[in-house]
């Protein structure tokens, strides 16, 4: 895969950009390559690339902390590297927008992403994050505007699965 | 000073409340995020703010919640007292911080090659991991490693200087009387931000509405 070709990274972009957010890091991900691309693109978006997911989620404190907006964008087996640190801005009440595309689900190829793949809405929910999963590229921008609404709002941790089956399956053909 | 690791334990070691009650004697209107622990209680027993971020959750994120909050506010002088292993867990956080180069970000380790909390036992920092070698060679321009008190004025110096600094004070792993912050997260939040903020931007009635879909 793993060219976007539909119009909702650009959609997503749109969300971001009302919801006000300021602070974008990721550990890069095909799926969020041209959403990446609009935020670094923005002056007043500070993107910052992570060596691990779980730096984004003490970073998205911070930035809460000093008054910025924060989402943080990564793959599925990434939200593994995460979870004993949303032990803080959960039990912080700090909102926390994550947006995760999926690997080791829909005509997933490689055996090794399952675990983690298929464990992603658990493994969120079992430390309190609320999950949306969308497989409708339509459906992508509006849950993920949605989410930031709730995370801001309700000071919440909130996670948006971006299913592959909206993003494509991995093709190790090409 | 940067060279050497000698012992925490050599002749008339660094007492890590005195350091951190120096540190934050200079502070006027910084803002201090602390690791997990020992450090936390430091900052809480020598110098309690409202501009203080107590961490009792997330080892290895102290740096990041810096860096996240330095980005937030540049015009702020942002430090981060956190602990060796603490920071161990974290050393990733380092290239990232070195990448990005905040300006206004000081990272301080209380190194006293111990987890104290936990039994006192040893840390990497004591067996010749140096982490202001890392932090340098990751790219922190300032990365230094102090080993006695004649260090320190210059160590006190730099952490109010240009940043991204890094700096490493090598302590007595003797443990000072332990004085617990306040541990409710959604209290410390608020009184962090409405410090920092203002009641109207910290407690907005609503954020923009979702777009019209």
């Amino acid at each position: 895969m793993a060219e976007v070709t539909s119009g909702w990274p650009d959609d997503v972009y749109a969300e971001l950009e009302a919801a006000g957010i300021r602070q974008v890091s990721y550990v890069p991900d095909a799926g969020h390559s041209r959403l990446i691309q609009r935020c670094q693109a923005n002056p007043a978006m500070h993107t910052v690339s992570l060596t691990t997911e779980e730096e984004g989620v003490a970073m998205g404190l911070g930035a809460w902390l000093g008054g910025d907006r924060h989402v943080l964008l990564m793959q599925s087996s990434g939200v593994g590297n995460t979870i004993n640190m949303l032990a803080a801005p959960i039990e912080m009440r700090v909102p926390l927008l994550m947006l995760v595309t999926m690997r080791g689900e829909w005509a997933e190829f490689n055996p090794w992403q399952l675990p983690m793949g298929q464990g992603t809405r658990a493994a969120l929910e079992s430390v309190g994050t609320l999950v949306y999963h969308v497989d409708q590229p339509a459906e992508i921008a509006p849950t993920v505007g949605s989410a930031a609404h709730m995370a801001f709002n309700t000071g919440r941790a909130v996670a948006v699965l971006i299913g592959q089956r909206a993003i494509g399956a991995k093709n190790w053909n090409k | 000073m940067a060279s050497a690791n000698t012992p925490a334990t050599a002749a008339a070691p660094m007492l890590r409340r005195d350091l951190v009650e120096s540190i934050l004697a200079r502070r006027g209107d910084a803002l201090v995020v602390t690791g997990l622990g020992t450090t936390c209680y430091d900052v809480f027993s020598v110098g309690d703010s409202p501009l203080n971020f107590y961490n009792w959750a997330g080892m290895g994120g102290a740096a990041m919640v810096a860096c996240g909050l330095a980005l937030a506010q540049p015009a702020r002088r942002v430090l981060c007292i956190t602990g060796d292993g603490e920071m161990l867990m974290g050393l990733g956080s380092l290239a990232t911080i070195a990448c990005e180069k905040p300006v206004n970000l000081s990272i301080v380790v209380m190194d006293n090659e111990h987890y104290v909390e936990t039994g006192m036992q040893g840390t990497h920092t004591g067996r010749g991991v140096d982490l202001a070698g890392i932090a340098r060679a990751a790219g922190f321009p300032v990365a230094t490693c102090v080993t006695g008190q004649d260090g320190f004025a210059a160590a006190l110096e730099a952490i109010y200087g240009p940043g991204p600094v890094f700096v490493d004070l090598k302590v007595s792993p003797v443990q000072p009387p332990m004085t617990l912050p306040m541990r409710d997260g959604p209290y410390i939040r608020s009184r962090f931000r409405d410090a920092l903020l203002g009641p109207a931007v910290a407690h907005p009635v609503m954020m923009p509405a979702p777009r019209p879909q």
